[in-house]
């Protein structure tokens, strides 16, 4: 038996274990990732029924959070600078004449809180209120005017400060001869409200269906994993790595997340043109030059960015779960 | 450049398949290992591969003692073991030359470096003609040809090899024992597990018995060190 620590030196002769230099490895796994990727795609595209299912799968999951984010995109686009025009109305008790209304007015313009400040006479609220309402003949038929007169003013606190408003409104309601104040602003922070809370639950469906893109693609790479068993095995025998036997699967799923935002944002914009022309109807009628918002370039970079992360973390979850399993025996 | 310190390998299920083996095989040499089935020459192969590991006692290549690999050192040590197997364990979903060309591609090489080894390999086993078919389309002995020339396309310092010539006639066979002979004479150190008594008599070469897990043979090379 020869004794333990005995080895001969290495010699110059004999077989040479083969090495590429650093630069030549770079260009090679350069090249190497551009294999693997068309390989990858080339490999979804032989089977073009069961790749297209997939996708569709995460081009749904992925396109009805997408919708919901654009209709409330859109909502703020419509809504954008409503809050600048709050107003508040105040109604004057009748005893109050037209005299000391109009001195109310000027009155209330010089306060520090309030940006403007206008008096409309009962006459002049009656003549505004027949032109807009189109009421006018059956108006004139009326014994006397209904409406009361009115101080319309716009506070120049910012909408933000909700406490300051509310604290004016009460001061101002307060008044002598001031019957009701009133802030036509309610309905647009219930508006609001209902917004952030749309947003809030896109963002919980979107959390959901995101795990289902997810799980779709993990659990589709894990059929594929199993399929090419006997590839990951040899490849482990010749010096695969584990990142260079992980490669060609996180490829896939990005290919699955890619093709997935891609039939996303084609569901969007069929959607988009199917709603385009009732929205613009409807825009009309209240001569409104609203047009309806897409997901433009970000958006749509970001729908992309979305289906990619997803399908590959699908993809490494996979991956680390089931290829650790495929040694060698 | 292979060497067995007092190796056991005792399975899952109380099977002993080594029981304190010991051996080194010097650089350059080229050895059998034979020994009837079961007798434990598949896994010794495995544990030189590190498809196994030894419940006791040390394996070394090329000075490499393998239990201090780690996990992630394991692909580095395979590329410089070439190993054949009985099987072939080639792909069928690919041509003989992205079979061959497997283990480069692995290793890093650019594919175009790549291409002109695999074709020298190809060469060498007289493949060359059948680079583009699929290995399912070939006989036995070519089948085995493409596994050895996958095997020694990465130029290993160590070639493996499982009853390389299994299923074949004794013609292939000799012509299979040349080409480990050439390899040999290059300088890969090479390491031939078979029961083919008829073919290892003909060879001048070592030859190492296994029974029943021990080794009783052929330790070490009758002119090489120790005694």
């Amino acid at each position: 038996m020869s004794s333990p620590g005995h080895r001969r030196g290495r010699r110059e002769t004999g077989a040479v274990q083969s090495k590429a230099t650093l630069a030549d490895r770079l260009d090679a796994w350069r090249s190497h990732h551009g294999l693997v990727a068309t390989e990858s795609l080339r490999r979804l595209l032989r089977a073009p029924g069961a790749s297209l299912l997939t996708w569709m799968v995460i081009g749904i999951a992925l396109a009805l959070p997408a919708s919901l984010f654009v209709a409330l995109e859109n909502m703020q686009q419509l809504t954008a600078g409503w809050d600048g025009a709050a107003r508040v109305s105040l109604f004057l008790e009748d005893s109050v004449n037209e005299e000391a209304g109009r001195r109310l007015g000027q009155q209330l313009a010089r306060r520090e809180d309030v940006a403007q400040s206008v008096y409309v006479s009962r006459q002049a609220a009656l003549e505004e209120f027949s032109q807009l309402s189109g009421f006018g003949a059956l108006l004139s038929e009326l014994p006397e005017n209904p409406l009361p007169a009115v101080v319309v003013l716009q506070p120049s606190l910012g909408a933000s400060s909700v406490a300051a408003m509310e604290q004016l409104l009460l001061q101002l309601g307060q008044l002598p001869g001031v019957e009701l104040a009133q802030m036509d602003m309610k309905w647009v922070q219930r508006l609001y409200s209902l917004m952030a809370l749309g947003k809030r639950i896109s963002l919980a469906l979107a959390f959901l269906l995101g795990l289902g893109v997810l799980l779709v693609a993990g659990n589709t790479i894990r059929l594929a994993i199993e399929n090419r068993r006997d590839e990951i095995v040899v490849t482990k025998l010749v010096g695969g790595t584990d990142a260079y036997v992980r490669r060609p699967f996180l490829y896939t799923g990005l290919w699955y997340g890619l093709g997935g935002s891609i039939v996303a944002w084609l569901l969007l914009t069929l959607l988009l043109w199917w709603l385009d022309d009732p929205v613009g109807i409807l825009a009309d009628l209240y001569d409104s030059s609203f047009e309806l918002q897409g997901l433009g370039v970000s958006g749509s970079l970001s729908l992309a960015l979305a289906g990619i992360v997803l399908g590959l973390a699908g993809a490494w979850l996979a991956v680390t779960r089931h290829l650790g399993a495929i040694e060698p025996r | 450049m292979i060497q067995f310190d007092a190796v056991s390998k005792r399975y899952p299920s109380g099977h002993e398949a080594l029981n304190r083996v010991s051996f080194r095989i010097e650089r350059d040499e080229m050895v059998f290992l034979t020994g009837h089935s079961g007798a434990g020459k598949s896994t010794l192969l495995k544990l030189i591969m590190l498809m196994e590991q030894p419940s006791n006692g040390q394996v070394l290549v090329d000075g490499q003692n393998l239990r201090k690999l780690g996990r992630r050192q394991v692909p580095y040590h395979r590329r410089r073991v070439g190993v054949v197997f009985q099987n072939h364990q080639l792909l069928f979903d690919r041509s003989v030359f992205h079979n061959v060309a497997l283990p480069l591609l692995i290793a890093g090489y650019h594919p175009r470096e790549a291409a002109r080894r695999v074709r020298a390999a190809l060469d060498k086993v007289g493949l060359l003609k059948k680079e583009t078919c699929n290995p399912i389309t070939l006989s036995g002995g070519e089948q085995q040809r493409v596994g050895i020339a996958r095997a020694v396309v990465n130029k290993p310092m160590v070639l493996l090899a499982d009853e390389p010539t299994g299923n074949l006639d004794p013609g292939l066979s000799s012509e299979i024992m040349h080409l480990f002979e050439q390899f040999n004479q290059v300088g890969v150190t090479v390491l031939i597990a078979t029961h083919d008594l008829a073919l290892i008599a003909r060879m001048p070469n070592r030859t190492m018995t296994l029974r029943d897990g021990q080794l009783f043979q052929g330790q070490v090379a009758a002119a090489g060190a120790g005694s």
